[in-house]
């Protein structure tokens, strides 16, 4: 491809004629006229951050569309009813990327228009929150889903998905008949195998003979992959998928194929209405207040909060009207143990993949092995690496 | 790997087989005429946003197939008013096409991004057909975008090699001044290739958002426009060859995750490079052979014509 480009441009070049400054001249006017929209646009911004007043304003910086049904659809919410519950002024911007100047220009920019909280909600996010909460230490910094704090004004929030996890595999593996479950997954990082892991171990507590098997899909985002890996995972005999996506592909090949879905992220049921079984799902209102609050009185202390089912950052979604009554009331009493801390997914015994012992019996993994978790539980086919 | 997995394996590589197939017609036609057009990736992008949202509006699937088609045609045809009416220069033009496609399509989407599909093109039941072993679940139960593709490519060759309207269209691509030269316009043919290009690609978009996943998502063509592009090169410009390349590309996207199910070890990372690969090599032995026998690539492709020049 590349070579053929620059054959083409080196033959139009050569083959040209007309005088350069033709061009030269179109593409300065649009040069000039860029810079104005630019200049009247960085006057407009000036002229708002001029007029900011001490009162708390929390600004959040999205990575997708508020309606992708997803991530940020989740974090969406969430922003609404902190709005609603504070009374704070919030706003948002959202498809901005990772890796770029984007997310510190948009900070810069709320920030000057006198915003004095500002959520990150990707994980790329982080170095350039980490360098701008050191720049405006006044400015609380909340990170989603990274790795770094600096115990003042930078803190990074996440929630223990594994427990709704668990709660839907329990689901998922009592309407198994196959004994087969799929689960197109994202990257082989401790989040997405933790997740992996709790899933099946839920599934298996109910039904010790299945499995689950893995496909990564090496994207978060790409609906034609994860459709077509869930569709493999379904020609291969998988009567349920679940899945560590942000799109809803996997649930429509599911409902095509007459098999069962449990979403992510959000209640997808409206995309598969009949595949649909049930959802590990974020809330992130809850924390999004308690952020707004700690900013407003001060007492913010850029820590690292790994929230629970308890406090209402993950949930698990309606189970579906069609599952068994008995299967849901099961489902309830473990949710109960959980939240009153009676029972944890990743208590003893538990093996891994190889057969050898991953958490002896009386044993509960703690969050530093939870937090680096990069080897399946017994009852996982797939390698994660 | 039990039967279901190969047949699952074979029906997905001729389904994305006929995906890349109908945009890498489309880009074929624009450069058999003369004009490389690189924005493959945004006009399916618009293709595949239009397609969407006016099922939304109409839920009927055919309308929406339409409107993908002119808005790839007329997306097409801003490259074409670029390069063929102001001889601008075709690499910037196209690329510039693909960022606005992409952009564009963003933004007209927003309002239908997490939204279920207002219509669907279902697959073909082809009766009897259908119920062979094998054959039937790889052939006769795909979408409709597949017959489609079929269809296009037959087409395709019949009128740039069996009809006079072909032969000006190849020889604009070969030499723009012989074909003015022998009374044709060749602004009209250029602007009619592309645009025709145009609403191929946008047909390929909207078999995305109409057929193989179907929602609307930013970015949901995800650079399978430059596997198109790359993949004209591969098959030399000759629809047959095209299609071959393209069920061989589409072999490795439909390989891209499954192979993990058929417990075989390999980077996904590097099977989505294959594509690139082999057309680089492809491109290799064109240069090599070049030396003996001309290269396959249309003479004038890329150069923009002025009468007053020749």
């Amino acid at each position: 491809m590349a070579v053929s480009d620059l054959d083409h441009v080196g033959a139009s070049k050569a083959n040209r004629s007309e005088p350069l400054w033709l061009e030269g001249g179109a593409m300065r006017r649009q040069i000039f006229g860029l810079l104005a929209v630019v200049l009247s646009l960085t006057l407009v911004a000036t002229a708002c951050g001029s007029d900011s007043d001490s009162s708390t304003k929390a600004a959040f910086i999205y990575i997708g569309p508020p309606g992708d049904a997803g991530w940020t659809w989740a974090h969406e919410q969430g922003r609404q009813a902190a709005a609603e519950e504070t009374g704070v002024e919030t706003a948002f911007v959202e498809g901005v990327p990772e890796g770029t100047a984007d997310f510190a220009n948009y900070a810069r920019d709320f920030i000057d228009q006198g915003f004095s909280v500002i959520f990150g909600t990707s994980f790329g996010y982080m170095d350039a929150m980490e360098s701008l909460a050191a720049e405006y230490p006044d400015v609380v910094f909340d990170h989603i889903g990274g790795y770094k704090a600096n115990g003042s004004n930078f803190g990074n929030t996440f929630g223990r998905m594994y427990d709704p996890r668990y709660l839907s595999g329990m689901v998922a593996g009592s309407v198994s008949t196959s004994n087969h479950l799929g689960y197109v997954a994202a990257f082989p990082i401790p989040e997405v195998i933790r997740g992996i892991n709790a899933f099946t171990l839920g599934v298996r507590e109910v039904n010790p003979d299945a499995h689950v098997e893995v496909v990564w899909t090496s994207t978060w985002f790409d609906p034609v992959v994860e459709g077509d890996s869930a569709q493999a995972l379904l020609d291969k005999g998988a009567d349920v998928i679940a899945m560590h996506q942000d799109s809803t592909a996997a649930g429509e090949k599911a409902e095509a194929a007459g098999a069962r879905w449990v979403a992510y992220n959000s209640d997808m049921r409206a995309f598969a209405p009949e595949a649909f079984l049930t959802a590990p799902v974020w809330n992130w209102g809850p924390r999004y207040v308690e952020v707004i609050e700690q900013a407003a009185a001060g007492t913010y202390e850029g820590g690292y909060y790994w929230g629970s089912m308890a406090d209402g950052i993950v949930d698990l979604a309606p189970i579906a009207d069609d599952v068994d009554d008995i299967v849901k009331s099961a489902v309830a009493a473990r949710k109960q143990q959980i939240l009153d801390g009676t029972f944890h997914p990743f208590q003893g015994p538990i093996n891994a993949q190889d057969g050898s012992v991953l958490v002896s019996s009386g044993d509960i993994m703690s969050d530093e092995e939870m937090l680096s978790m990069m080897v399946f539980v017994e009852g996982v086919i797939g390698s994660t690496g | 790997m039990n039967e279901a997995s190969i047949i699952g394996l074979l029906e997905a590589t001729v389904s994305f087989g006929a995906l890349l197939y109908l945009a890498a017609l489309g880009e074929m036609i624009a450069e058999k005429s003369g004009i490389l057009n690189l924005g493959v990736e945004g006009m399916m992008a618009m293709g595949a946003v239009s397609g969407y949202v006016v099922a939304l509006q109409t839920n009927n699937p055919w309308v929406a197939l339409a409107a993908a088609v002119v808005a790839g045609a007329l997306i097409g045809s801003i490259h074409g008013f670029f390069t063929v009416v102001l001889g601008a220069e075709q690499v910037v033009s196209g690329l510039s096409l693909t960022i606005l496609g992409v952009g564009l399509a963003a933004y007209l989407g927003r309002g239908s991004v997490g939204r279920p599909p207002g219509a669907e093109l279902v697959p073909v039941d082809w009766g009897l057909l259908s119920d062979i072993p094998w054959a039937g679940p790889v052939l006769f139960t795909q979408s409709p975008f597949v017959y489609m593709a079929v269809v296009a490519g037959c087409l395709s060759w019949f009128i740039l090699w069996r009809t006079r309207l072909g032969l000006a269209v190849r020889a604009a691509g070969e030499s723009a001044s012989t074909t003015d030269a022998a009374g044709h316009s060749v602004a009209v043919i250029r602007m009619g290739a592309v645009a025709i290009g145009g609403g191929l690609a946008g047909a390929a978009g909207a078999y995305l958002t109409l057929s193989l996943t179907p929602q609307w998502q930013e970015g949901i063509v995800a650079g399978r426009g430059w596997i198109a592009v790359a993949l004209v090169i591969f098959g030399a410009w000759r629809p047959g060859r095209v299609a071959l390349g393209a069920l061989l590309f589409g072999l490795t996207l439909a390989l891209k995750t499954r192979l993990q199910t058929f417990g075989v070890e390999f980077s996904p990372i590097l099977l989505s490079m294959l594509p690139y690969v082999l057309t680089v090599g492809v491109l290799v032995v064109i240069s090599v052979r070049s030396r003996k026998r001309p290269s396959p690539a249309p003479a004038a492709l890329g150069v923009a014509y002025r009468r007053e020049e020749r």
